[in-house]
This record gives structure tokens, sequence and C-alpha cells, in this order.
């Protein structure tokens, strides 16, 4: 209860101080709140033929109506639904392989944490799209949501767990770290209690990343005609406007919804990420401060 | 001696190590999932092909062209030994042309486009970022980080759309596709049309690529700032130009060549998606040609092809790096 409460502060004083954090956290509180309209759509997420088709936006169709008989407003909640589903499902995957590998290899140490290493590099600078269409193409038709969202993670994991290999090099150096070994404390409690607070800051960031790829990637496959293109998503928008001629047929609302929301989705995210980190780091805290003692 | 041995050779194990694992990743996970591309060949040409006989010797020949005889470990000493020989197959969706021979075709318009775009955004962004760092509260280096900073989370493919259908459809001031018209004959107007079709993938790489290196320039550049070292030379009063590029980029230029090396692999990607929406001849586009004919020897080469591309493009710009850094030469 009282860290609920001083999560609640830290937002309500983040949107006071930082710009960044408020636009951030509106636009995202608004495709949030589209995303949960999805619920009570009056059509479901596969519906066709149930609108006149090729209405420009009007005060009925707020974002217009597609060749498909599709409305696009509430075409858009279900995309959003969707999206932010696989992304963050995505993160979730590849943070969690990304914090276990890289925190494993890091308090091993030795020649075990020599070959993690070295597999983590060479993943690192393997171009991942190239493989991701391959991997996609083969199983095309069987991609759901699902498996495109761990497909997604499986593949987000070298980068971030490098960088928490590097910060557990350093933990396990400190001296609190010797002292709750000497008081008894086991590997996995220092770990859990002592170690995870600081990766938070990192992790909030990685997050972010791991988020905006997530989103590119989906965009990419279903563009190419490669995830699940039965379900609203905002890559399976675009390329239905695509597969309908949108842009040559002058039916530009089809293509702006989900262009405008990905654009919207992905810079909230990242606006909160900086005013995050911005506060999570100790030393532009700092910075704040002295600059308001010498105002 | 020390330089080769200290610095060069494990670079050397590094990259190998990299195409070992690439490819065996590539070689792996084709096999471990449950589709079979031989069969779905078949299915795809078996209304043309109704004699049982003529499937049965076609199934023979596809299995032998995927190498998909014998067991396993066969099936991989054979890979390697395709490879070492440059031989990633035929085509099939243009049957009987070498996939080395289209990737060959594609590779100078790739190699183009992703080089000047990532020369243009690397300098660009070390420049803006190091001059916005070091004048934060001037009224453009705030304008520029705020727009950059909105396009750096922006994917490759709605950047480009966007681009496209602003300036080659709605306001038609570049050609919609294509990488050049007219022969290379008449020099002058195909190097005018080389630019212009160019243009606009490359100006969504270098807004991308430009967009990720300011912010990292930005914040190296006021760690450097805030030393000593750029205090003590504003107290002596060398000119302002000379602390900002003397000085601060200077020092801040060394971990932009390492993460150059890193994210060469991003880059090509972003190239690669580029060249799908903009239809530009390199080898993205000959990838989208292939999802499109599904034609999975070229989407296998290709992806092979790419990991051995980035490794040596990564370790080529490592080596260059002792020309930068003296500590690593003089070691």
């Amino acid at each position: 209860m009282q860290q609920l409460s001083g999560v609640l502060r830290v937002t309500r004083d983040l949107y006071r101080s930082s710009p960044s954090f408020r636009t951030g956290a509106t636009i995202l509180a608004i495709l949030l709140a589209m995303g949960v309209l999805s619920l009570v759509s009056p059509y479901g997420p596969d519906d066709r033929r149930v609108v006149p088709v090729d209405r420009p936006p009007s005060l009925q169709y707020f974002f217009g109506t597609t060749s498909l008989g599709q409305d696009v407003f509430w075409l858009t909640t279900y995309a959003i639904r969707n999206s932010l589903f696989v992304a963050g499902l995505a993160v979730v995957i590849g943070r969690s392989i990304a914090v276990m590998l890289g925190s494993f290899s890091g308090y091993v140490g030795g020649a075990i944490d020599r070959v993690i290493s070295g597999f983590t590099d060479s993943f690192i600078v393997i171009p991942r799209l190239p493989l991701l269409i391959l991997i996609s193409f083969m199983i095309r038709g069987s991609l759901n949501m699902l498996g495109l969202a761990v497909l997604l993670g499986l593949l987000d994991w070298a980068w971030p767990s490098k960088r928490y290999r590097s910060q557990v090099l350093t933990l396990r150096e400190e001296d609190f770290t010797k002292t709750a070994t000497f008081a008894g404390m086991g590997t996995l409690k220092i770990i859990l209690r002592e170690h995870l607070p600081f990766l938070i800051p990192f992790l909030l960031a990685d997050a972010v990343s791991g988020f905006l790829f997530a989103i590119g990637m989906e965009v990419t496959l279903s563009v190419l005609g490669l995830s699940d293109l039965g379900s609203p998503t905002i890559g399976t928008m675009i390329y239905w406007a695509g597969y309908y001629q949108a842009l040559l047929t002058r039916r530009f609302w089809w293509l702006v919804a989900p262009i405008v929301t990905s654009v919207l989705l992905v810079v909230a995210m990242y606006l909160l990420s900086i005013s995050l980190g911005n506060y999570l780091d100790p030393r532009t805290r700092l910075k704040v401060l002295a600059a308001r003692s010498t105002a | 001696m020390g330089f080769l041995k200290s610095y060069a050779l494990p670079r050397l194990l590094q990259w190998a190590v990299v195409i070992a694992v690439g490819t065996t990743v590539t070689f792996t996970i084709p096999r471990l999932l449950p589709t079979d591309p031989v069969e779905q060949t078949l299915r795809r040409v078996s209304t043309s092909l109704l004699d049982p006989r003529a499937i049965e010797t076609f199934r023979a020949t596809l299995t032998d062209l995927y190498g998909l005889q014998g067991t396993p470990l066969e099936q991989y000493g054979r890979f390697w030994a395709r490879l070492l020989k440059a031989d990633l197959g035929p085509s099939l969706g243009a049957f009987p042309t070498p996939v080395t021979q289209i990737i060959r075709d594609g590779l100078p318009w790739t190699i183009g486009l992703l080089g000047s775009a990532t020369l243009i955004s690397w300098v660009l962004g070390i420049v803006v970022g190091t001059l916005a760092a070091y004048f934060p509260r001037s009224k453009w280096s705030q304008f520029v980080g705020g727009l950059l900073v909105t396009v750096y989370p922006v994917p490759y493919f709605i950047l480009s759309l966007v681009l496209v259908m602003t300036f080659a459809y709605y306001i038609p001031l570049f050609p919609l596709v294509g990488g050049a018209t007219g022969s290379p004959a008449n020099l002058g107007a195909y190097v005018f049309s080389i630019l212009q079709h160019g243009f606009l993938p490359a100006l969504s790489l270098v807004l991308g690529g430009a967009a990720f290196r300011f912010t990292i320039a930005r914040a190296l550049a006021s760690g450097v700032i805030a030393s000593d070292a750029v205090t003590y030379a504003e107290v002596a009063g060398l000119p302002r130009r000379r602390i900002i590029f003397g000085y601060v980029l200077r020092n801040s230029l060394l971990p932009q060549v390492t993460d150059l090396a890193l994210s060469i692999g991003a880059l090509f990607e972003g190239a690669l998606i580029t060249e799908f929406v903009f239809s530009y001849p390199g080898i993205g586009y000959r990838l989208y040609t292939a999802i499109l004919q599904s034609d999975f020897n070229m989407i296998m080469g290709i992806t092979i092809f790419s990991i051995v591309g980035i490794a040596t493009a990564a370790l080529l710009i490592d080596l260059l790096y002792p020309l930068f850094d003296p500590r690593v030469r003089y070691r």
C-alpha cells in the first residue's frame, strides 16, 4: 500500500515537473483508452462488410471506412490492443532472457561467462530482420499473435543481456555485496534484494527500446504479408490498405490512422522513458537541485 | 606485433565466431520448424505436375537442392562445404540463376545507399549532437533536439512510407520506384538519375540514423564539456570553434567508432526496409521479391549473406579503430 502511494506521488511530481512526461503520459493514456474501447466495439475484429465501403471521415465514421467495409476507428482500437499485446509480451520475454542470461553470466564468471559472452556478442552483430523473415516465411499461415510475440522476444535479448552483465560485474565488486555475503545471505537473495533495484532504471529504458523494436518489426513483417493478416494490428492495417491501393485511389484515411497511431505510440513511449530515466538517474536530479539553489 | 596479437587477432576470432554462430542458427532454425520446404514447394507446383513419377523425381531434386539428405550432421557438413565455395544454390523464382548472381546484381545498390547514408548520418549526427550539447539552451538546439527525438523512435518502414506519400506521391518531386533510368553510356544524365532516385531512400535512412547518433553524441559531449580540460580551454580563452571541434568533438569520437561497428546491422536492416518501400533495386528489394515468389533458397541465401556481410563490415570498422585511437596503436 505504501509502495503504491509512493508510485502515485512520483507520477504526480513527474507530471507536474517534466513536460516530456506530461506529453508522453497524455498520449499514451488516450491510446490505452482507445485500446480498451475495442472491448465495447459494435463490430468484431474480423467483421467485414458491416459499414458502407470507402467513406471519408465524417461524424458517423470518425476515421472513415475501408474498402472491406470496416469502420477505421473501431479497427484502430483493435489494432492498438493487438499491437500493444504483441510488443508487450515480446518485451517481457526478451527482457527475461536478457536479465537471467546477463546476470547469470556476470555472477558465474570464468569459462562459462566467456562462452555466454562470446555467443551474446555474436548475436548482437547478426542482422535480425533477414532471420525473422526466414522464420516467419517458413511458418507463414500458422503464425498467430502469440507466436509473433514469442518470436520477437526470442530475437531481442542480446544487446540488453550484455548491458546487464556489465552492471552485475560492477555490483558484484561493491562493498555491500561482500557485507551481505559475510552476513550469510544466499546468492539468490543478494541478487533479488540487493542488486535488482540497481538494475531497474536501466530495465525501464531498455524495455522501451525493446518495445520500439517489436512495434517496428511487427509493422515490417505485416507489410511483407508474413504475420497473422487476419487480426487487425498497426502493421496489418497498413498491409490491407496497401493491398487495396489506398494510396493510388486517394483513400488516404485508411493509411493515416495506423501511421499516426504508430508514431504517437512510439514517441509517447520514448518521451516517458526519457523523463523516467532522468528521474531515476541520481546525477540529473542533483543537477536540477543545483540549478534550483542558484536560481 | 603486440598490436596484432592483442587487438587484431581477437577481433578476427570474434568475426569467425559471429559467422559460425549466425550460419549455424540459420542452418538449425528451418530444421526445427514443423514445416518442410520440400513439401511446401511441391504443394505449390503439384497441380501442374500430375504424373506421380515426375513428382517423385522433383521431390528428390528438391531434397538435394535444399541439402536435406542424410543425417543432420552430414547435412551440416555439406552445408559448410557449399558455403566455403560461396555456393548458395539456384534461385527458385528465377530458376536456374544462382542466388549469388542475384545478390551480386543487387549489392552495388545496397552498398551505395547504405554506405552514403551511414557516412552522412554519422557525421551529421555527431556534429549536430556535439553542437547541441555545447549550446544546450539555444533555440535551434532545442528545436533540432525535439525534432530528432520525435523521429528517432519511429519505425523505418513508417518513416519511409510517410516520405514516399509526401514527396513522391502527393508532391511528386521524386520518382516513385527504381534505382535509375537511362543507360550508363550517357554518364551525366545517369548519375543525376541515380542521385534523384536515391535521394528519398537515403533521406529516410539519414534521418533515422542521424537521430540515433545525435542522442548518443549529445550525451557523450555533455560528459566531455563537464571535464576539466574543456573548462581550462575556456578559461584560457581558446577560440570557441577550436574548443568544440578540437576538444569536445574529438574526445567523444572514439566510442562512436565502436558504436558504428555495433549498429551497422541495424542500419542494414533499415536499408532493407527502405528498399522494399521505394522498390530500390538492392538486396532488400530482391528479398521482397523472393518473399512474393516464395523463393525459399533466395531468402536463405540473403540471410546467410547478410550475416557474413555485416560481420565483415563490423570487422573492418574495428580494424580501422587503431587509426583513431593511438592507445591501441602503440600497445
